[in-house]
């Protein structure tokens, strides 16, 4: 057994290509990847990444070029194929079913007699000892945190069979803490024998994990590296194409004034549970206060409450000593308090896909004119003047937006907020799914704006960018606030364990 | 795991379907006529298969609904309320509001103007008329308002409401027919009174004036959808709630404003229908229009003007397949069949603008 491992690769993707429409999503890839190995598939969103993944997992399937699995060439069209091939893909966004307990989400699907409860808990419990994972079998997916339920995603690939495993983005919703102990569980299946493959975007994870990185770049694949003969620096500059500073600029500003004053915010979700509890924070003038949180800790509701989307429960955010709370976002746009809110849902609440740019510039303010026709040439003139000076890429102002790249939309949607002057400027995530350019365009927008005096919100996933860019950040943890850390005293480490539920003394209030 | 590797030869699937690249809208209309052509010949196996010349009755498609003033009048009639329920259903699909009553809003136009149009009939002409009017627009407004609100304030699911509401429609007619409003000349007979002639829509170029409301209507519902404040927030309330309570619009108020719109001009449509062309109330006022207006809409694109080519094409159908029947002795399934035929091709080729087929090894492997 151990001289087949030897020989043959797990997979071995010769000159694999796949088109949509007239983009070249994945061009002439030649790929592979031993048992007992992690490769780490890196590269900038619209890479390829994803769907050279899919196309292992049986989601797509090439339009030229072969897969070979453990030395056979193989012909995967369908996800069932994939798991036959001994293939599991961890998905980003989990296919669990949330009213089942652990050992059903993990049986299901398998064309397997239907085990007895008990025994069915010792094998699955026997797998999980094998790897090192931790598991309750009999525990409902609604009750369990993400980690857990990432546990649950992993162990139906190896129940499963599976000898290859292909992780998207698997660490986006864990704490750094969760983040490791993730590593030591694919570092022990791939003492066992595992191939893995692991999606990611953020570099330091790469090197501390992987043994190879394949790097993508437009389609291509660029180049394949030891991690171990490799560094960060080497590795953006084979990501990006060029030489990139990686250093976040943090601008410093004098006389910070309050503007906004969030006081005992609590939000109800639709299921009854709270969302947000009790949150007590100030905004400054001129100020970044970065949200730190794992996905889902409510920052999303923070935004919209303040924004005046959803309703709360109690409390109070006060802007300018004006309670805004009870307020339609109609109202607040009018107080003249100006703010702007810069959702994570671009395409599905800051702007209109099927809309072009100048449409889109007047969502917020085609009420101002007067009469009952609409008056496109202001916005006709907005759009131009952004599309030159953030150097949008469209052919022309009235494509629908969907159809721009996630950069661009982004610049879309930013812009506008940026040109109707405000006070206070939340954004959410407004670098997801961005290359590294264009993330430090925004990065240069916000800052800009702090110097102006905007007080800005920036609610992030990514710590390090957290860390550089924010002058404060406020840690979130299951809707509580856990505390307000400066940045320049604060350590990687110590927001990892608030925002896995830790408060720390002296760090609890504002002030 | 090997064996079950040994069993799965490796092979291409034989045909899979791809998502393409979004089309150019010359592409698209090639393809629509593409697939105009192909329901012809389909239709005509169809016609062969039963005994008669496909070119001949095809022909006689064409020519029974042009052939004499009388025929185009007849087919200028079938188009009118199908023009305006069309019309009438696209403000509220634009909206992504799922408006499938406008065969009930038609009724209760009918019925609102038609208590005027019996019991008011010595007013004078055009206030009658001008009344009639306004009653069918509320009577629709009323019915296409009661689906929005509920939708509005519990979240309900609107095509089955608007749907349920098409049925109470048509009994509150036979209610009426039945009962109050039951013709006491009738002898017994349960039916409704012929309206008088001061209640009869007035004839231009010998057809009711309908077809210029509906002309006129098409033109204001362009203008209306793309450039007037309310046209846009239709738009975007119709891509995303989300947005538009970003955006800061009212999204109750618009869904209702808009849905009192659309049942107003399906209702507008029930007062052209009855005083116009039954000169009664009839059960019958509606008689699937509201439904046949959810093709017309969808295949024009929800484009007005588009929705005026397609109800004209749609008429002509209808009345040429009714001369067919009657000058080749067929019968009405037959030409039903044909109708179905066509629309088959056409609503099948939407797949073909979006996806494409790819075979085995026609760009695949190797």
């Amino acid at each position: 057994m151990s001289n087949l491992i030897e020989t043959k690769y797990a997979i071995e993707l010769k000159g694999v290509s796949k088109i949509f429409g007239s983009v070249v999503a994945n061009d002439n890839i030649n790929l592979n990847i031993k048992y007992g190995e992690i490769l780490a598939l890196l590269g900038e969103n619209g890479s390829g990444k994803t769907t050279l993944m899919n196309m292992l997992s049986g989601i797509y399937y090439p339009d030229a070029g072969t897969i070979s699995i453990a030395g056979d060439e193989v012909s995967i069209s369908s996800p069932t194929d994939a798991i036959n091939y001994g293939i599991g893909m961890i998905h980003q966004h989990f296919k669990l079913v949330e009213v089942l307990n652990a050992m059903d989400n993990i049986v299901l699907g398998t064309k397997e007699k239907y085990l007895k409860p008990k025994i069915l808990k010792d094998k699955i419990l026997n797998i999980s000892s094998k790897f090192g994972l931790e598991i309750e079998p009999e525990k409902k997916i609604y009750n369990m945190s993400v980690s857990e339920k990432q546990t649950v995603e992993i162990l139906k690939v190896l129940y499963r069979g599976a000898q290859i495993l292909i992780l998207d983005e698997p660490t986006a919703v864990l704490t750094p803490q969760e983040t490791e102990k993730l590593f030591a569980i694919l570092r022990k299946m791939k003492e066992q024998g595992s191939a893995i493959i692991i999606i990611t975007h953020k570099l330091h994870e790469v090197l501390s994990v992987s043994d190879r990185v394949a790097i993508l770049r437009k389609g291509k694949l660029i180049d394949t590296v030891k991690t171990e003969d490799s560094n960060e620096k080497q590795l953006t500059e084979l990501m990006v194409g060029r030489p990139v500073s990686l250093k976040i600029n943090r601008p410093e500003v004098e006389s910070k004034k309050t503007i906004l004053n969030v006081v005992d915010l609590s939000v109800m979700n639709e299921d009854g549970s709270l969302g947000l509890k009790n949150i007590n924070f100030k905004l400054k003038r001129g100020e970044i206060l970065g949200v730190a949180g794992i996905a889902g800790s409510g920052q999303k509701e923070l935004c919209e409450s303040i924004a005046g989307l959803i309703k709360i429960k109690s409390g109070a955010v006060l802007c300018n000593k004006e309670n805004i709370i009870g307020k339609t976002p109609d109202e607040i746009i009018n107080l003249g308090i100006s703010m702007s809110f810069v959702p994570e849902d671009r395409l599905g609440m800051g702007l209109v896909g099927s809309m072009g740019m100048v449409e889109n510039m007047m969502l917020k303010s085609y009420r101002k004119s007067k009469g009952f026709f609409i008056d496109k040439k202001p916005s006709r003139k907005l759009a131009e003047y952004l599309k030159n000076k953030l150097q949008i890429v469209t052919p022309n102002v009235d494509m629908p937006v969907r159809m721009m790249s996630g950069g661009n939309v982004q610049k879309v949607l930013l812009g506008r907020e940026i040109d109707s002057n405000p006070n206070v400027l939340i954004t959410a995530y407004p670098v997801r799914g961005l290359d590294i350019n264009s993330s430090y365009v925004i990065y240069d927008l916000l800052n800009e704006q702090k110097l102006k005096g905007v007080a800005v919100l920036f609610i992030g996933e990514d710590l390090d960018v957290l860390l550089e860019l924010s002058d404060r950040i406020m840690v979130l943890c299951n809707g509580e606030m856990k505390g307000i850390v400066d940045t320049k005293e604060t350590t990687k480490e110590e927001i990892g364990l608030m925002m896995a539920g830790k408060s720390f003394k002296g760090v609890e209030g504002d002030e | 795991m090997n064996k079950s590797q040994e069993n799965i030869k490796v092979r291409e699937p034989l045909v899979r379907t791809v998502k393409r690249a979004e089309r150019s809208n010359l592409d698209i209309i090639k393809l629509r006529i593409i697939a105009f052509i192909l329901a012809l010949v389909a239709g005509g196996l169809f016609i062969l298969l039963i005994g008669f010349n496909p070119f001949e009755l095809y022909l006689t498609i064409v020519s029974g609904a042009f052939r004499s003033k009388m025929a185009i009048q007849a087919t200028v009639k079938f188009m009118i309320p199908l023009l305006m329920a069309s019309l009438g259903i696209t403000l509220a699909f634009k909206m992504k509001f799922w408006n499938i009553g406008a065969e009930g809003q038609i009724i209760m136009g009918a019925v609102f103007s038609s208590y005027f149009a019996l019991f008011y009939s010595d007013l004078p002409h055009i206030v009658l008329i001008i009344i009639m009017f306004i009653s069918g627009f509320i009577g629709g407004g009323l019915w296409g308002l009661i689906p929005a609100y509920f939708k509005s304030k519990f979240n309900t699911n609107e095509t089955l409401l608007t749907l349920m509401l098409n049925y109470i429609a048509l009994h509150v007619i036979s209610f009426l027919r039945d009962g109050p409003w039951k013709d006491p000349g009738s002898s017994g007979f349960p039916k409704i009174a012929r309206f008088e002639a001061n209640a009869q829509l007035d004839k231009i170029l010998g057809v009711q004036f309908g077809w210029i409301v509906g002309l006129i209507l098409v033109v204001v519902v362009f203008i209306y959808m793309v450039y007037t404040k309310h046209g846009y927030e239709i738009s975007v309330v119709g891509e995303s709630q989300a947005t538009s309570r970003y955006a800061g619009m009212n999204v109750k108020k618009i869904i209702l404003r808009t849905m009192i719109l659309s049942g107003g001009i399906c209702g507008i449509t029930g007062v052209i229908q009855s005083a116009g062309s039954d000169m009664t109330l009839a059960a019958s006022v509606a008689g699937g229009v509201g439904f046949t207006a959810i093709i017309v809409a969808w295949l024009a694109n929800l484009n007005p003007f588009g929705i005026l080519m397609v109800s004209f094409l749609f008429s002509v159908l209808e009345k040429g397949s009714s001369v067919m029947q009657s000058t080749y002795g067929l019968s009405t399934y037959s030409a039903s069949v044909l109708q179905g035929i066509i629309l088959f091709f056409i609503l099948g080729c939407e797949f073909f603008i979006r996806y494409k087929f790819v075979l085995r090894h026609k760009g695949g492997n190797k």
